[in-house]
């Protein structure tokens, strides 16, 4: 009985207090001398270390050759130094370790995971160096990829979910490199040659161009050796030329593409922020509350909690280097398309103009910084969470400083940031499906 | 001239790969209640999940879809909770929650800061027993489960086409039944149909709660004591067996939608771990054969059908050990440009023939072995990865300890029993086969030179 009762007290302070301040782990940063970028948080309890190298070689980087980067990354596993693809995956299998290439707009990737166990780690590292320095492109490899590539731009053609994605994107950004999907469309990767990647590899797989990311649980003098060990094979080379700002918005479009699908897709936005962007924190927060928390948010509860509209609805920033988009989303049956758009936009009109309640803010502040160490609990959630911190240049105490910059957040800051990116005359709205008419 | 980059010497003990598994601590509440509890103090966070032995191969004709109806419906709202609340004071807690729904279980999740953990454990204890099932708010939700459909399922030719593959691969299976349901009986359901269907299966006696993260077990355990303890136990249904009848000869369907590429799907029916009895070495032999098949890119698939002979622009094999029934032991792919359905299925049908005629190599079955102890590692990263494993092998009815034996058992397989059972069950008679002929759709997305002005008209 006395303990139960005890129990009942302990319970009820915990709930009054706000949770114990979280020891946000510290970023040790420095330079390699070859020109790198490095970012190490050292963790402990599992032994295993994950490491992210990132370049900035994203989609943004075609040119006019829409879909080099992807197809460029794409390859880099399928062969390299010595071994082909079935040596690489095979060598890597064997550790059990796994690695991980990709691209964003902004960035292209290779991530490893390996257990620290030094044969085994020493084995992966090998690999992982290999793949960014040597990548074979050879002619057969880059047949087989590029008709594969090809295949998948095809298909995405059933899918009016990617269709409004990419009609939303060029709505917003014309002639801007952000404009274009990543894979590209099947005009611009069908021309490619082996010697489009070989020089883009050349020009942007380098070490002034690269930042390291590794955490796990080593010692500091290990992960300098590792990042040193993972540029060697890299030309010092240098950082491109930053990219132009997409050109202001005219009046705004609506851009209707029919299809014959159940659902009409529905996006509808502007250009929103960048990641360095001094508005980050009114917009991110402000987001959160508008279309960011799922179904607590406010477009959800207009949409799917209030009329039962939609399976999702959703607004977010994607901060990029450049302006990146605000977009709101969602889906719903052909015949109230015009109905969910309608409700979904002046729910976002109605934020842009007013902001938010005292009471909505309030909520939005104690769900980011109570759940915060929930974007920090795993070696994995970590490493990425570092990768962005370090390719966008943010502060190295960004993280430790969140939760603070999210309190100081007002409702007059969030109103005045709205206000001055959503022009809801400049709103871009596409529909793609069977109510698009 | 190969350059080998810096030597490490890590200062790393091979030991730590051995390191000693967390200790899962079992409780029962008298109610009937089963918690497990595993510590995870890397970060001052923990996660919740409720598990209910309760999903869509529970159900009969007619009112298919009806447990995943009902977990959309267990946020609307209990006598002290109003609609919306749940998800408001889990967010207002700094939360993350969702629910999922499965053949062999329906499930509900949150993700907390540690303190937060008795927010928790009042608000599902409170829904357990409690839920107000309102014709109202059924009607809004039952139109955002169709959307849901639409989205998942209709839209989706693939997903389609797997829906009709396993309706006609199972013959008397409840799993021939699509987890979200078919749309006329989705469209059918009612209020009464719910609370129905909650008065069944919504009982601590029914349910498990796991908890890994930043805890104390005796404190955990006191804590679930006072917010479930005090709930009544159910007299329960009995669950009758519905085993799926032999199969008798191989079977084929043709899907035909608008889609841009062909697809192909085949399935041999298997014992899962559960049904296995006692020759549970069969299930895991089937597990090594599915990573033999397709565990990463030195996988057979990947390295002979998608790089060697290019018949394949991509495929897969799967397995699931887990599940409550019997299952199929699946492959699927999508031709590369320029091949057919059929050489693809006669591709792959080679693969399997090869399972049957010759051992696996050692070189491939030490990988398959390699990379389970690795991932076994790397899961552990992930809290509610392990919360899963722990909930789902309860659910089914294997018991929590599966999850321990998993990868002694792996590694026990021989390249001799690989081969028996895809022998005894990579067989003609137990093949199911399904194609996706694709139907015309329009042009996709174009580049810009060419493009119609965005394919369609151009408002201002």
């Amino acid at each position: 009985m006395s303990v139960k009762r005890v129990f009942r007290v302990v319970v009820f302070l915990l709930l009054l207090t706000s949770a114990p301040a979280f020891a946000v782990p510290e970023i040790q940063h420095w330079v390699s001398p070859r020109g790198g970028r490095v970012y190490f948080v050292p963790t402990e309890g599992l032994p295993l270390l994950d490491v992210r190298v990132v370049f900035d070689a994203g989609s943004a980087r075609d040119g006019d050759k829409f879909g080099l980067a992807a197809l460029t990354s794409g390859m880099l596993d399928t062969g390299a130094g010595d071994w082909d693809a079935d040596a690489i995956a095979q060598r890597l299998e064997n550790v059990g370790a796994s690695l991980g290439t990709g691209i964003s707009r902004d960035s292209a990737y290779m991530s490893l995971r390996s257990l620290t166990h030094p044969e085994k780690l020493d084995v992966a590292l090998e690999t992982g160096r290999e793949i960014l320095a040597r990548p074979r492109f050879e002619q057969k490899d880059f047949e087989r990829e590029k008709s594969r590539t090809l295949l998948a731009i095809k298909q995405r053609g059933e899918e009016p979910d990617e269709l409004a994605d990419i009609a939303f994107f060029r709505a917003l950004y014309g002639n801007h490199p952000y404009a274009h999907p990543q894979e590209g469309f099947a005009e611009t990767v069908a021309p490619l040659t082996r010697e489009d990647l070989t020089d883009f590899h050349k020009r942007y797989y380098v070490a002034s161009n690269a930042i390291v990311v590794i955490v796990g649980e080593v010692k500091r003098a290990d992960a300098e050796a590792i990042a040193e060990r993972l540029l060697s094979g890299l030309e010092k080379g240098a950082a491109p030329p930053a990219l132009p700002a997409p050109a202001p918005l005219g009046p705004a479009e609506t851009v209707k593409q029919p299809f014959p699908s159940e659902q009409t897709h529905v996006r509808a936005g502007v250009l929103g922020m960048t990641a360095t962007d001094p508005d980050y924190f009114p917009l991110y927060v402000g987001n959160h509350i508008l279309g960011g928390s799922g179904l607590v948010s406010l477009i959800s509860k207009e949409v799917r909690e209030k009329r039962g509209l939609s399976y999702n609805a959703y607004s977010y920033f994607m901060p990029l280097r450049e302006l990146g988009p605000f977009q709101m989303g969602l889906q719903t049956r052909n015949d109230q398309a015009g109905e969910a758009l309608r409700v979904a936009l002046e729910t976002v009109k109605e934020f842009a103009a007013n902001g938010p309640s005292d009471k909505e803010l309030e909520a939005a502040k104690k769900n980011i910084v109570g759940g915060f160490v929930l974007r920090l609990d795993s070696n994995q959630k970590l490493a990425e969470q570092v990768a962005v911190v370090a390719f966008y240049n943010r502060p190295l105490d960004y993280l430790a400083k969140f939760t603070g910059k999210v309190e100081a957040v007002t409702r007059e800051d969030i109103r005045r940031a709205f206000r001055s990116r959503i022009d809801p005359d400049k709103i871009r709205t596409v529909l793609v499906g069977g109510g698009a008419k | 001239m190969l350059f080998r980059g810096l030597r490490l010497a890590l200062l790393v003990s091979p030991l730590s790969l051995h390191a000693a598994e967390p200790a899962v601590h079992e409780f029962r509440l008298d109610n009937g209640l089963k918690l497990l509890v595993q510590e995870d103090h890397r970060a001052p966070a923990v996660v919740t999940q409720v598990w209910y032995k309760v999903g869509a191969s529970y159900e009969h004709g007619g009112v298919t879809g009806i447990s995943h109806m009902l977990e959309h419906m267990m946020f609307k709202g209990t006598e002290k909770h109003p609609p919306g609340e749940f998800s408001r004071i889990i967010a207002a807690n700094g939360g993350r929650e969702n629910a999922f729904t499965g053949q062999d279980y329906t499930a509900y999740f949150q993700t907390l800061e540690k303190t937060r953990l008795p927010v928790s454990f009042e608000l599902e204890a409170d829904r357990m027993r409690n839920l107000l099932l309102s014709d109202k708010e059924f009607k809004k939700e039952q139109q955002v489960v169709l959307e849901e459909r639409r989205l998942r399922t209709d839209d989706q030719p693939r997903a389609k086409m797997e829906e009709h593959f396993q309706a006609v691969a199972y013959t008397n299976s409840p799993y021939k039944n699509p987890v979200i349901g078919w749309p006329d009986d989705v469209g059918g359901l009612n209020v009464d149909d719910l609370k129905n269907w909650y008065g069944l299966w919504y009982a601590p006696n029914n349910a498990t709660l796991v908890v890994v993260g930043d805890v104390n077990p005796g404190d955990v355990h006191a804590l679930a004591r006072k917010h479930f303890g005090p709930l009544k136990p159910s007299h329960l249904p009995e669950i009758k067996p519905r085993g799926e009848v032999e199969q008798l000869g191989p079977r084929r369907m043709t899907v035909r939608v608008p889609a841009k590429l062909p697809y192909l799907a085949m399935g041999f029916k298997t014992p899962a771990l559960r049904t296995a009895g006692e020759a549970d070495w069969e299930a895991y032999a089937l597990e090594v054969a599915a990573g033999i098949l397709d565990g990463g890119n030195s996988a057979r698939l990947s390295s002979r059908l998608v790089r060697g002979q290019q018949v394949a622009a991509s495929a897969g094999a799967g397995y699931d050990l887990y599940s409550r029934l019997s299952n199929l032991f699946t492959l699927e792919g999508t031709p590369a440009q320029g091949k057919t359905l059929q050489a693809l299925e006669k591709a792959l049908g080679e693969e399997i023939r090869r399972l049957r005629d010759e051992p696996v190599s050692a070189a491939e079955l030490e990988r398959v072995k390699a990379q389970v102890l690795a991932q076994h590692i790397y899961q552990r990263d992930s809290m509610f990865y392990q919360a899963m494993q722990l909930g789902m092998t309860e659910t089914v009815g294997l018991g929590w300890k599966t999850v321990r034996e998993y990868v002694d058992k792996v590694n026990a397989v021989t390249a001799e029993q690989v081969q028996k059972v895809a022998r005894k069950y990579l067989v003609d008679d137990r093949l199911s086969v399904a194609y996706l002929e694709p139907l015309p759709l329009p042009e996709g997305a174009k580049a810009p030179e060419e493009a119609a002005p965005m394919g369609g008209d151009h408002v201002r």
